[in-house]
């Protein structure tokens, strides 16, 4: 007799082997996220150094070259610094923002007089410095000088470098400076590309499905099709942006890197998964609604469009919301399509250039500046939360709109 | 793109006007159709809506086709025409530029004057042609809509089938947007098709398949005679498998008794727990699994690699690569398992189980036995999921076309290439470019073939249970 | 004659969650004998089946309270191994569920499972032992390796029987075993268990009151839930004493 004990022991075993399965699954996941979040976080802040500016009241702004007139008040405020060497590591742990922030500075300057500390924004460099990103060694911090370094520390001691919150990250586009780079142009990108996505999905989506499902003859020709997008929900989506790049781009000569390609090339992408799921969703509604319809004297047409569609309508919508959120997240077709490129301005339609959200992911992860890192981070922070906004939409939707038959 | 500068016809003002007209003829219909049924000795088929439906539909079709066909006919004469004020150019890609510029000038784009001698007369000619054409087209389309219209109108009748016609004419419409997805698809094959065939008029199509030698960066010149030993893609496809492949190794397992865990021994609580966090990893965009390898795998890889004396532990290697490709790989692995395994019948369960059976016993002799054909298609989706994958190994894996099986070594896989030929700056036609597009065709084929034979085997064996 | 006290339940009540499924069972199954369970629809025969071999512990949700013994053991005591207990019992279902193996390999199932030969031949003469008592050898002899799928309704339910017997159990518990087969089957399998109370005990769910009539030593009539009368077949079929048995023996609910 095989012993009870051995097939218990055996049992146990392979039920651990189970749970440890799914822990481990759990256990990555929680891994990833906890990593993102944890890099990601400190780029809703930034370092600012508080400069003593001066301006007597009454004073002509207008002929004043913010840049000139922003290094003039930091030469007040450290006068020993007198070698240009010097001078130019004092200007060097501000950012280049700096000197826009002191220009809307005096854009606002109403005449009174200005003496105080105002805050401007400091260089990447020094920003992962007092983050404690890059560590300190001796006298220097990754690219940051010994000589930079001493007049971060009599700003320090004087107990004027602060972390604010970071404008930039949501408010503005992509810039070379890490400090003044954000998503906004990448969001505005993604936005018209997932709307022209939908629009060229959604309608196509439903009446092939319903056509499939409620009007065709189940003949080897409906098979074909039906075969045929079965594939294509399975096709590599980088084989949708050389089909893109192929035919919208080189065929239809649409502009390149703009979101109307992207779009379609989304649109075509997705177009497959709302197929599949609007067909089971149709499927799913009894038969005894329609027979009563059809019983009451409407045609086919008139119970598909007044009774089918709207009770498949929950159905087919979560579907939808799912196909639209993974394509949200797809990069690959979009590089085939040339929405990779370096745009600094937010695209004001379709039309215009434009990058996308995961892409901007991209090609920030790809920089070689450390500061970039974490915002690579908060911007996958923000792609996520789009994500699961949109999934709790399609779960919600699917729940609460189930009616139980 | 029409300029400010053509005041009188413009394609928005033919637009509306067609719109108008269409809504006119929707109104007017189901007015004259209502105004039908309130006659009592009149039975009238259709409903009003069907007859003013009809009208606008009849409206409309004729003028959207002449539209579409007119602007098609006119940008092709446009454009040989003007290709004549520019035909001392050789090059036809400048010669297009000097086109649109002709184009956005006229149209009021920002644009400065072009430096040809020709430009400006081309100017001139395109914008009285233009204007000439614009208000003809104009004339003629209103003109012809407002005909049909008339006549649309004059069919309105009791024992006129209006709703038979609207209900036939949507169901073409929707049987036209079926066969669409057929379109797709041909899209795809002829489009990759046409640009591979390119390709291997300068690449032998043995060299491409079994060349060992994979560096496109030397593009083939006229002058070089034989020496196209740079474009053989066999380092590319290995690449490919051995990362897929270490990808397969973590999802599988992981998946697989995930899925038998979940399926089998787990109350329904944890399992509604788990499942959906387990599908949360499906849901993660791809290019987050690649960032994730760079900075997190990557350098755990590399201090195990350390700790454990390993040499020539690549940054790029197939390990880093693979492992993070099967993270996301994991709920594939573990969905289409769990729905083949619950699809055995709970009676067979139960007959093993009545029988003594441990329940590690039944699931290994009898479930997974009688579900095998759907866990090896399930494998064989996600090995073909795992094969177009692209961001995780942009990011992760390096253009190195390594022929190795060494997972501490680094390769490159057919997206990798793919990516890297076409974001360049590259001229279209080289060979470079048109390599990619080969690349493409055998990716596309290969997970074609791939999901073919899965839902295949996963179909016969569904049958076995109907 | 003293008849031998094998299975025993006590003050058994079987819940659902918050659905009470069996309310208060006292009953006595005594070796050797075929004993029926007649009833209607859903009174809770099947469930009082499966407290005897512990397969309502697969479903979450089902809990009880009171006693079942076994040769005087209590079974749902923790000492007490489900696996080992259900080697003791064989299982017979409403539907035929062979495995999808070859028929051979059904048989075997059980006996590979619990080692219980230890040369091929033995195993060989366990398996056509077993298909011979199911009545089924004979006609199977020369395809045991063919797929248990294979064979019509009724040759499918008495493989399940032969796949039961492979384990030498003590108890065989049958629910509605020729529910879903068609008259001829149905008498055949009839036949097997006429033969079969020989050497084993039998507990049998069914629906039809002739076949309880025909097969079975005793009776039990439930009612849903409860269990309104027990004893010898032809005594309840014959005079009833419960006025709700006697409403069902005549037809008058169902």
């Amino acid at each position: 007799m095989n012993s009870i004990i051995k097939r218990n022991q055996s049992e146990k075993r392979f039920k651990f082997y189970g749970i440890m399965a799914v822990a481990t699954a759990i256990f990555l996941l929680m891994i990833l996220l906890f990593k993102i979040f944890s890099t990601g976080i400190t780029a809703f802040n930034q370092t600012y150094i508080g400069v003593n500016i001066q301006i007597e009241a009454n004073s002509d702004v207008s002929n004043l070259d913010p840049r000139k007139e922003f290094k003039r008040n930091l030469r007040v405020m450290f006068p020993d610094a007198k070698t240009r060497k010097e001078k130019k590591n004092l200007y060097s742990i501000f950012s280049n923002g700096a000197y826009y922030e002191f220009q809307e500075m005096l854009d606002n300057y109403d005449g009174k007089k200005i003496d105080g500390y105002y805050y401007f924004l400091a260089s990447d460099d020094v920003d992962m410095y007092v983050k404690g990103t890059v560590k300190r060694k001796g006298n220097s911090a990754g690219r940051i000088q010994p000589s930079q370094m001493t007049y971060i520390d009599m700003f320090k001691n004087m107990n004027l470098i602060e972390l604010k919150y970071n404008k930039y990250l949501l408010g503005s586009s992509d810039s070379r400076d890490p400090e003044l780079a954000g998503i906004l142009g990448a969001i505005y990108g993604s936005f018209y590309a997932i709307l022209i996505a939908f629009i060229t999905s959604f309608p196509l989506g439903i009446l092939t499905a319903v056509y499939l499902e409620k009007l065709a003859s189940k003949n080897r020709f409906s098979d074909l099709i039906e075969t045929n997008i079965n594939n294509l929900a399975a096709v590599p989506s980088i084989v949708f942006g050389l089909l893109g790049l192929a035919i919208f781009l080189n065929f239809f000569d649409l502009p390149r890197s703009a979101s109307l390609v992207g779009g379609l090339t989304l649109g075509l992408m997705t177009l497959p998964t709302i197929v599949i799921a609007s067909r089971s969703a149709i499927k799913s509604v009894p038969p005894s609604i329609e027979e009563a319809s059809i019983g009451l004297g409407s045609s086919k047409i008139q119970t598909i469009f007044n009774f089918t569609l709207p009770l498949a309508m929950p159905g087919i919508l979560t579907g939808t919301i799912i196909g639209m959120a993974r394509a949200i997240g797809e990069t690959a077709p979009l590089l085939m399509i040339g929405m990779v490129a370096f745009i600094v301005d937010i695209p004001s339609s379709p039309m215009d250039a434009a990058t996308a959200l995961p892409v901007q992911i991209f090609l920030w992860q790809d920089s070689p500046e450390r500061a970039f890192v974490e915002r690579t981070s908060a911007a996958i922070m923000v792609l996520l939360l789009f994500l699961f906004v949109l999934n709790i939409t399609a779960v919600y939707l699917r729940k609460k709109l189930e009616k139980k038959w | 793109m029409i300029s400010h500068k053509i005041a009188t016809m413009n394609i928005e003002f033919i637009i509306l006007s067609l719109i108008g007209l269409t809504a006119y003829s929707f109104f007017i219909g189901r007015k004259k159709a209502l105004a039908l049924s309130s006659l009592k000795h009149v039975t009238v088929h259709s409903q009003p809506y069907y007859h003013g439906m009809h009208s606008a539909l009849i409206t409309i079709f004729p003028a959207f086709i002449l539209l579409i066909l007119w602007s098609w006919i006119e940008s092709s004469i446009f454009s040989t025409n003007l290709r004549e004020y520019f035909k001392d150019i050789t090059d036809p890609a400048l010669a297009d530029f000097y086109i649109s510029g002709v184009i956005n000038f006229v149209g009021g784009v920002d644009q400065k004057i072009m430096n040809h001698v020709n430009f400006m007369s081309a100017v001139n000619y395109y914008e009285s042609t233009m204007q000439m054409n614009l208000v003809l087209k104009g004339i003629v389309i209103i003109l012809l809509t407002l005909m049909v219209s008339r006549y649309s109108l004059k069919l309105i009748a009791a024992d006129f089938k209006a709703r038979d016609l609207v209900e036939t004419i949507v169901i073409r419409i929707m049987k036209y947007a079926s066969i669409f997805a057929i379109v797709i698809t041909i899209g795809i094959v002829l489009s990759l098709l046409f640009e591979t065939m390119r390709f291997f008029e300068s690449v032998a199509v043995t060299e491409f398949l079994f060349g060992t030698h994979w560096s496109p960066q030397m593009s083939i010149r006229e002058d070089q005679v034989g020496s196209s030993g740079s474009f053989g893609a066999v380092p590319v496809f290995t690449g490919t498998l051995l990362i897929s492949f270490i990808a397969m190794l973590v999802a599988g397992p992981i998946g697989l008794f995930s899925a038998i865990y979940l399926s089998q021994y787990a109350s329904t609580r944890i399992r509604s727990l788990a499942k959906p966090i387990i599908e949360v990893l499906a849901g993660i965009p791809t290019v987050v699994y690649g960032f994730f390898a760079v900075i997190t795998v990557g350098p755990f890889f590399r201090e195990m690699g350390i700790f454990f004396d390993i040499d020539n532990f690549s940054s790029e290697s197939a390990l880093i690569a693979g492992s993070v490709l099967g993270i996301m790989i994991i709920p594939f692995v573990a969905s289409l398992t769990d729905d083949a395994l619950s699809a055995v019948p709970q009676s067979l369960k139960e007959g093993s189980l009545a029988m003594g059976a441990t329940l590690s016993e039944t699931t290994n002799k009898v479930i997974i036995p009688a579900s095998f054909h759907g866990i090896a298609g399930s494998f064989l989706l996600a090995f073909s999921r795992a094969i177009g994958e692209t961001m995780i190994v942009v990011m992760a894996a390096g253009f190195a076309a390594n022929l190795t099986a060494n997972p501490f070594n680094a390769v490159t896989t057919v997206t990798v290439q793919i990516v890297g030929l076409l974001t360049g700056d590259q001229e279209f036609n080289s060979a470079k470019t048109l390599s990619a597009f080969a690349l493409a065709f055998v990716l596309f084929f290969l997970t074609l073939i791939l999901n073919i034979i899965s839902l295949t085997i996963v179909n016969r064996y569904r049958e076995q249970y109907e | 004659m003293k008849q031998e006290l094998k299975i025993s339940a006590k003050n058994l009540n079987v819940f659902y969650g918050k659905k009470q499924a069996l309310f208060d069972i006292n009953l006595n199954i005594y070796a050797n004998e075929v004993t029926s369970l007649i009833g209607p629809s859903g009174c809770g025969k099947s469930t009082l089946i499966k407290c005897f071999n512990r397969m309502n512990d697969l479903i979450d949700i089902c809990k009880y309270s009171g006693q079942i013994m076994i040769d005087g053991q209590d079974i749902n005591d923790p000492s007490t191994d489900p696996v080992s207990l259900r080697t003791r019992i064989g299982m017979v279902f409403q539907k035929p569920n062979p495995f999808p193996k070859s028929l051979y390999d059904n048989v075997a199932y059980g006996p590979r499972l619990h080692g219980m030969f230890s040369t091929k031949e033995d195993l060989d003469e366990i398996v056509v032992s077993s298909l011979q008592k199911a009545g089924l050898f004979n006609e199977v002899k020369d395809r045991l390796f063919e797929p248990g799928t294979g064979l019509s309704g009724g040759q499918q339910q008495r493989l399940c029987i032969a796949r039961a017997l492979a384990v030498n159990p003590e108890i065989i518990l049958m629910d509605e075993p020729c529910s879903a087969l068609d008259p001829i089957a149905t008498a055949k399998i009839e036949e097997l268990i006429e033969e079969l109370k020989e050497k084993y005990t039998i507990v049998i769910v069914t629906h039809s009151m002739q076949q309880a009539a025909r097969v079975s030593n005793r009776t039990a009539y439930m009612h849903m839930g409860e269990l309104i009368e027990t004893g010898l077949t032809k005594n309840i079929f014959s005079n009833p004493e419960h006025a709700k048995t006697q409403d069902y023996i005549t037809g008058r609910i169902g």
